[in-house]
């Protein structure tokens, strides 16, 4: 029988994970992420938890000990955030070419200097091109279904990559919320045990990650595209075998909000999603033709639908994150997305670095400016520009 | 035992890519023979990741899998957890590092997994230099030592990285030398019926890199042994125990070769030699190991 259990995005993570009863979780503490690995320590307390726990000595050792594990063949966790997830920055590239099904969650966090442990994407938008699937979670249950979700995404044969479910700093990871905890039988009948694409086998001895010349190893470039290709069509049917077994819904690789009819269309992430919704209630109480994208996976990135969004409205993205020297990755993958395909108009906003609050009036008010033809064509930081 | 009691059985396989007399080969042949087909191997960046030929070859009949320079250790943990949730703790996890990745940027999580007890054999093959860069300084690179980072010589003494294993008092460490399988073969043997974290260090003197003829590896494996620049011992239960011809100087049964035996023969500290000799330099190495010997004297003795 489903339960509720009422507590933090972190804890919440640690349940699904356990959940998914992997065989080794190798991680390291780091603000806001500690409530997370101490929530699977605790598990491993009541015997919740049956799988091996490594307390390791770094970040780049919890990657490189889950990638090992991965390697023979059993299903592996960890969580970091921030620093830790740049620290582990060369083993995501190697745990994604060796095709290796780790999953991770990871607390959006600003990066230092200065010291702060705020809400903020540069964290992961850096590590955007490391080959993992991306998703942002914008509620509590939405990162207790996502992390399921993501085994099964990542396990897919025709995938085997590794999966990184991000979630706002203390919005989220600290932040109480009452969720749906599925039986534990209903599960493991939606997550099938893991099957692997290779492992290192005594009796079937390879050797993996050798030197491998230029041509061979585009085409590992090459597969590794056409298994994030093969995610975006996996990711919706994932997410509505979700529905139909468990009755709810975040949407696919993005989640439409009162979009029927809207001539404007806001693109944002994470808790910035969330609000958004509020907003977007407001704003349709005055009548504005506006509706919501929030958009679920960065990666594979939905280019066919934004396309789709921009051939019926102006699209509005807010960034909590800039790529310095360039803009917002979501603007950015907009823009690209939309080239030689539409025509449509794509409206930029960095707003909530560093952990700024971003509250559902500010959101309107970027909204409006866009609606009343006020926005130039660069992308604007909201609150040092006049907005 | 002697050298006929070593199994026949090969894993290591043609279709090396290794140097002609590289010492690497020659120890991980009778590693696998000490261990035979039921491990596990993680190799770092290091000459094995060259010798162990071109994708989609190789030249190793165990499962090897290669991993980031600094995460041989910590990637072991990894493989250990995963075979051992599988009952399957009858295969041995070997990660085999060289001494950059060992000394320098291994240590960390080498130092991580013995301190969380891994169950594994940790195998530094020492040649004292990067090699598989080109030659380059390491920790592990003696004193007047030319490197391509060093050029004049190297200006300090190398780490003891034995001892700073022992004061993770693991169940067992040992250093060897390629020089003679037979120690090599009963150590790694020895360790493989150990639980816990093993350490093994193989002196490997690496002809292109030290400058020697390929004929020499094994004569200038013995003069390390020999003029006391490298020790064979064991550590065990705390306890420090010296073998073979270390054995020997240890107990005062016989006298240091002089280090110049050693060095000679080697072009990376010919600037020693000539074009006058460095009397100064050559009187610095050697008191260097003099004194290494009081202190083990005085230890483990």
């Amino acid at each position: 029988m489903t339960s509720v259990m009422i507590d933090t995005g972190n804890y919440i993570a640690a349940k699904a994970a356990v959940m998914c009863k992997p065989d080794v979780v190798a991680a390291y503490p780091i603000t806001p992420q500690t409530t997370l690995v101490e929530g699977v320590a605790n598990y491993v307390g009541t015997g919740e938890f049956k799988g091996d726990y490594i307390c390791v000595e770094s970040e780049h050792s919890a990657m490189a000990a889950c990638i090992g594990a991965s390697a023979t063949g059993v299903r592996t966790f960890t969580g970091t955030s921030s620093h830790g997830l740049l620290l582990m920055h060369e083993m995501l590239h190697w745990a994604a070419l060796a095709r290796l099904p780790v999953v991770m969650c990871n607390i959006n966090r600003v990066v230092g200097p200065g010291w702060n442990i705020w809400p903020d994407e540069n964290d992961s938008i850096s590590q955007r091109d490391t080959g993992w699937i991306q998703f942002y979670c914008s509620s509590n249950q939405e990162i207790f279904d996502t992390v399921i979700q993501s085994f099964k995404i990542a396990e897919n044969l025709n995938v085997s990559l590794p999966v990184m479910i991000s979630y706002n700093a203390f919005i989220l990871s600290h932040t109480s919320m009452p969720v749906f905890v599925p039986d534990q039988k209903d599960v493991d009948s939606f997550l099938p045990k893991r099957i692997p694409k290779w492992k290192l086998d005594v009796e079937n001895p390879i050797t993996f990650g050798n030197i491998i010349l230029p041509h061979e190893y585009e085409k590992v470039r090459k597969d590794m595209q056409e298994a994030q290709e093969f995610a975006l069509k996996l990711i919706p049917e994932i997410a509505k075998e979700w529905k139909n077994k468990f009755g709810r819904f975040h949407g696919d690789l993005i989640e439409y909000y009162k979009c029927d009819g809207a001539e404007y269309i806001l693109l944002s992430m994470g808790a910035i999603g969330a609000e958004s919704k509020v907003a977007i209630d407001n704003l349709q109480k005055e009548g504005l033709k506006i509706g919501l994208a929030r958009v679920r996976a960065l990666r594979p990135f939905p280019q066919k639908e934004v396309v789709k969004l921009s051939k019926k409205a102006d699209l509005i993205a807010i960034d909590r994150n800039i790529s310095v020297g360039m803009e917002g990755a979501l603007f950015s993958e907009l823009k690209g997305s939309l080239y030689g395909k539409s025509d449509g108009k794509v409206h930029g906003f960095i707003a909530g670095l560093g952990g700024k609050d971003v509250p559902f009036g500010d959101i309107e008010k970027m909204c409006k400016k866009v609606i009343d033809g006020k926005t130039e064509d660069h992308q604007i930081w909201y609150g040092f520009e006049e907005v | 035992m002697a050298i006929k009691d070593i199994p026949v059985e090969e894993c290591y396989i043609p279709g090396s890519a290794a140097c002609p007399g590289c010492p690497a080969t020659m120890a991980m042949r009778t590693v696998f023979k000490a261990i035979g087909k039921k491990m596990i191997m993680v190799v770092p960046a290091c000459c094995t990741a060259v010798i162990e030929s071109l994708h989609p070859n190789t030249s190793f009949d165990i499962p090897t899998m290669n991993i980031a320079f600094e995460a041989a250790a910590a990637g072991a943990s990894g493989v250990e957890a995963g075979l051992r949730k599988q009952g399957r703790e009858d295969i041995t996890v070997v990660a085999w590092a060289g001494d950059g990745g060992t000394y320098d940027i291994g240590i960390q999580a080498l130092s991580g997994a013995f301190e969380r007890q891994t169950n594994f054999i940790y195998i530094c093959y020492n040649n004292q230099i990067y090699s598989n860069t080109g030659i380059q300084r390491s920790g592990a690179t003696p004193y007047a030592a030319w490197t391509t980072t060093t050029v004049s010589g190297k200006t300090e003494f190398r780490k003891e990285m034995g001892e700073i294993i022992q004061a993770h008092h693991p169940p067992y460490a040992a250093q060897t030398c390629i020089a003679y399988p037979e120690d090599l073969y009963k150590k790694v043997k020895k360790a493989k019926g150990i639980k816990g974290p093993k350490y093994i260090e193989i002196m490997a003197p690496c002809p292109p890199g030290w400058r020697f003829g390929m004929e020499k590896t094994v004569e200038m494996g013995t003069l390390s042994v020999e003029t006391g620049a490298w020790a064979l011992y064991e550590y065990e239960n705390d306890m420090v125990t010296f073998n073979g011809k270390s054995k020997l100087i240890l107990e005062g049964k016989i006298k240091l070769k002089p280090i110049e035996e050693w060095i000679k023969y080697q072009g990376r500290f010919r600037h020693l030699f000539v074009p006058k000799k460095d009397t100064e330099r050559l009187k610095e190495i050697q008191d260097h190991i003099e004194k290494m010997w009081e202190r083990y004297r005085s230890c483990y003795l």
